[in-house]
């Protein structure tokens, strides 16, 4: 890791210094319009290009990433992303094609959109699939849209009401807000599933919904998913899956077939898209025989032998320009290309079988609220010792060359330590893991001064991020 | 197996650590009639195979490189310099997590943080955030964010001259609201703004290429007590005057142009630039400075009080992490062309883009219909532009958008864009060509 400071491109400018060349002007110049030329140049540094390469590279080498370190965010599925990925995204057949070239310009392009939503209908039990959301919040933005235009075109405007798990993402209420739809909170159950007196309590003809995350964020998965759905079925309401989690499920689970009315799957985890230091990613949305024809649009058919885009019937509408993040639809065709239905299970199976065998190894140490079997994931707690919390856990990790689990989260488990290995990671590197939590923890009650301090190998120790929010600096300020 | 790292005899011995006997007993929560169902999917293949077969694909798309290309409206293929996507493809950039341990991401929060400077200075804003999904739902985004900070105000002033895709995707996130969405034709600075306007927005330049001084917009609808939102081209605000320096609140634009690829419309970036007093309702990712207990400068996200993972369902937006490497393009691309290059490269666009519009004026049945324009011009035509298109494509000569793909009853309508990778000839191509197609 560059421990040393890196200047900003404003302090490393020198004018009249560019990194790069242009084509001379070969036409006439004319003349801006009048009043409208701007004044002074914006505040952009003037820099050669070894010096922009050698900035961004130091820059680089002051990040964790996979490629250099075990990195079991958990929730955030960071596994190994083929590098075939990549190169098949970057093929200029992909990047060279502009969106509105017409149907007839890109057969190539929307026979993949095409064959990659029927091959995510399959894996999730759908009957149809649209790949226009950006994201998962914006996949769940879209499945809360569709619900409510459900409701409203049966003339039901008085269901209103989203019930939430408190053991969700924070997406998912801040998604019905956005939706304009109020959120019940249903409380879980001594086994960290959905309280199943608290969601009848809450049913009613004023209920739009549930939103439901399977597995769970405590990495548990919903043994009364069928149960839920019929109830909610029942009381005229839909149901929402966040597939945040669908790591732990290709090819041993189909949720359309559970019961699930609409769902996202965040491509860029379980369909392998490098995470990119916070995107992009891809959060397509799968629906049943009654939300399919409320999915965002356009979407991929075909006219007789042919290719086309179309809206669905009763779409909600565009939830973005175009057709949704294609660089990252790529990524995942090549993916499931390359692992078909046997290696998408393969996948799932090695998912949860490294998860448990590492729970197995950490719960000695760091106790497991939950304790059943887990799925892909599992949540342990940080504070065992006197004065230790899990913040210091997490911080002290970094010394020992890996990136801290997801921490404080899920909100119902207090000082959580959430852990993600995924199916990448071989046995050795999880034995290591397990050996550096059990050092960690002995440190806790031998020198917790070690932990309090940490991180110590870093270019800069914890920051201090109220003094930050207090007195924001968002820009250079020279 | 690819892409899973334990052999059979790794997982045997993991099995017995967690005291099961075989895999299958893992999934024993999941409902036994619903466990390992068959997936009917092509059988998989090698690497080297299905890169075979996605290049196939891709060899059926028609490309901008292999043509004289004049497609824009809302997707733009600048030049790209070759650093941009070698530093992007460092695993350290590409397989990092959003920066949530900042002492471990600190090179993607300075990366953030120049991005957010040189972004703010080039859009005249003083905050600029980490990126939304595309330029349609920054301005989306910016809607509700100037909706909300303006309580008992119901309505929005849209331009009608607004890209139509942007249009679309504001009213699917206004769906939900009591909003009223109304459209205006011509000058903002022309439009009566009620007391019951939240935002009055403006395009910079038009879907059609128009280009207007909205400094009287800006006035008119501060006196109204509205916010002035702008949709702007970044990469004519290096030449031209910036929407903050007009007077806007609160500016959405696409960023792809800025060092991304057209690939066929995603992923790109969205930036939303504000003013200081807003930065607390607005939405998205933003890093700030902060020091550590030594007195270190690193940099933090912050101001996450506004957010989803703290707020939950009193989040400004439920918008999460998004198009990260696609930001860091946009700021190796602004860092290398820097304070010559990029207004060179808008110069480039603006007089390509004039001679084409000379050469096109001059044909006969051909009109120019704007009056100022950047890089794109809207022409009328003496035959249906889907007809002109049509016999042009075949023959590598991309000729611009015919309107009527989204608005039929426009037939006659060629929106042309004009880029810095145009050259000379391929203009004369053009303005031939469309000659020959319109006999």
């Amino acid at each position: 890791m560059n421990l040393r400071p890196e200047a900003t491109v404003f302090e490393l400018s020198s004018p009249g210094r560019c990194a790069v060349s242009l084509p001379k002007g070969d036409t006439p110049s004319y003349p801006l319009p009048s009043g409208l030329e701007r004044a002074g140049g914006a505040a952009l540094p003037a820099l050669d290009e070894l010096t922009v390469v050698r900035h961004f590279t130091r820059l680089s080498q002051k990040n964790f990433s996979i490629d250099t370190h075990f990195y079991p965010l958990g929730s955030c599925t960071m596994k190994y992303n083929p590098k075939a990925n990549e190169v098949a995204a970057a093929m200029p057949g992909w990047t060279e094609v502009h969106p509105l070239v017409g149907d007839e310009g890109s057969q190539g392009a929307l026979e993949l959109i095409y064959k990659l939503q029927s091959y995510l209908a399959e894996i999730g039990g759908f009957e149809a699939v649209s790949l226009q959301p950006a994201a998962g919040a914006h996949g769940e933005l879209a499945g809360v849209f569709m619900i409510r235009a459900y409701h409203l075109a049966r003339g039901d405007a008085k269901r209103r009401k989203i019930l939430i798990p408190d053991s969700a993402h924070g997406t998912n209420p801040a998604s019905c807000t956005m939706a304009g739809l109020e959120t019940v909170t249903i409380s879980s159950n001594a086994e960290g599933g959905v309280d199943m007196e608290a969601l009848k309590a809450a049913l009613g003809d004023d209920v739009a919904g549930i939103m439901i995350t399977n597995p769970n964020t405590l990495g548990l998965f919903e043994r009364n998913i069928e149960e839920i759905a019929r109830l909610v079925h029942a009381a005229g309401g839909l149901v929402y899956g966040d597939g945040a989690n669908m790591n732990a499920l290709t090819g041993v689970f189909k949720p359309g077939k559970s019961g699930i009315d609409v769902m996202h799957f965040n491509l860029h985890k379980t369909f392998s898209t490098p995470h990119g230091g916070g995107g992009p990613g891809a959060g397509m949305v799968g629906a049943g025989a009654a939300l399919a024809p409320y999915l965002p649009g356009p979407i991929a058919t075909m006219r007789g032998k042919a290719f086309a885009l179309e809206m669905p019937r009763s779409s909600i509408g565009r939830m973005k320009t175009f057709y949704g993040n294609f660089g990252v639809l790529v990524r995942a065709y090549a993916y499931v290309r390359m692992l078909g239905a046997e290696g998408l299970r393969r996948v799932a199976e090695n998912a949860v079988l490294n998860a448990n065998y590492l729970k197995a190894l950490v719960e000695k140490d760091f106790p497991v609220k939950y304790g059943r079997r887990c799925m892909h994931e599992f949540v342990a707690m940080g504070d065992i010792a006197e004065g230790i919390h899990t913040l210091d856990i997490a911080k002290r990790l970094i010394d020992y060359g890996i990136h801290p689990p997801t921490i404080y989260f899920p909100l119902i488990v207090p000082e959580a330590l959430m852990v993600e290995p995924t199916e990448t990671e071989d046995k050795e590197s999880l034995d290591e893991f397990a050996r550096v939590m059990r050092a960690i923890a002995q440190e806790a009650r031998t020198s917790p001064e070690l932990l309090h301090a940490a991180p110590s190998s870093t270019p800069v120790g914890r920051l201090d991020e109220v003094a930050a929010a207090r007195c924001p600096v968002l820009c250079y300020r020279g | 197996m690819p892409f899973v790292a334990n052999s059979g005899a790794d997982r045997a011995a993991m099995l017995a650590a967690v005291g099961a006997k075989g895999i299958e007993e893992l999934f024993a929560d999941i409902p036994a009639a619903r466990r390992f169902p068959k997936l009917d999917l092509p059988e998989p293949l090698s690497e080297l195979e299905v890169l075979r077969e996605i290049e196939a694909m891709a060899a059926r798309n028609r490309s901008s490189a292999a043509s004289a290309s004049f497609l824009g409206a809302g997707a733009y293929d600048h030049f790209i310099p070759s650093l941009v996507s070698a530093i992007a493809s460092r695993g350290e950039f590409l397989t990092a997590y959003t920066p949530y341990q900042p002492e471990v991401s600190q090179g993607t929060l300075q990366a953030i943080f120049e991005y957010q400077s040189m972004a703010a200075s080039l859009l005249g804003m003083e905050v600029v955030n980490a990126s939304h999904y595309d330029g349609a739902t920054a301005l989306a985004e910016a809607v509700l964010m100037a909706y909300h900070n303006a309580s008992g105000r119901g309505k929005v002033l849209l331009p009608a001259a607004l890209h139509p895709e942007y249009k679309a995707v504001v009213r699917t996130y206004l769906a939900a609201f009591p909003v009223q969405v109304e459209e205006y034709r011509g000058d903002p600075a022309a439009v009566p703004v009620g007391a019951d306007a939240f935002a009055l927005v403006a395009a910079y330049p038009e879907f059609e290429g128009e280009l207007r001084d909205l400094s009287a917009a800006a006035e008119k609808a501060h006196a109204a007590g509205a916010l002035l939102i702008v949709q702007a081209d970044p990469i004519m605000c290096s030449l031209l005057k910036s929407p903050g320096s007009m007077g806007a609140d609160i500016v959405a634009a696409e960023g792809q142009a800025l060092g991304n690829p057209v690939s066929f419309g995603g992923p790109y970036l969205g930036m939303l630039g504000a003013t200081a007093k807003l930065v607390r309702k607005m939405p998205g990712r933003i890093v700030g400075e902060a020091h550590d207990r030594e007195g270190r400068k690193g940099y933090v996200l912050t101001l996450s009080a506004r957010e989803q993972h703290i707020r939950r369902e009193k989040a400004v937006s439920n918008i999460c992490s998004n198009q990260g490497l696609v930001m860091l393009r946009a700021c190796v691309y602004m860092a290398a062309m820097g304070e010559c290059g990029l207004p060179a490269a808008a110069r480039l666009c603006y007089d390509k883009a004039h001679f084409a519009a000379e050469l096109i004026g001059k044909l006969p049945g051909f009109r120019v219909e704007n009056k100022s324009f950047f890089k794109e011009f809207l022409v009328a035509t003496p035959r249906p532009a889907e007809e002109l298109y049509g016999k042009l494509a075949p023959r590598s000569v991309l000729p611009g958008l015919p309107l009527s793909r989204y608005y039929p009853e426009r037939k006659n309508e060629l929106l042309v864009c004009v880029t810095e990778k145009s050259t000379r000839s391929q203009i004369e191509l053009l303005a031939q060509s469309l000659k020959e197609a319109a006999k």
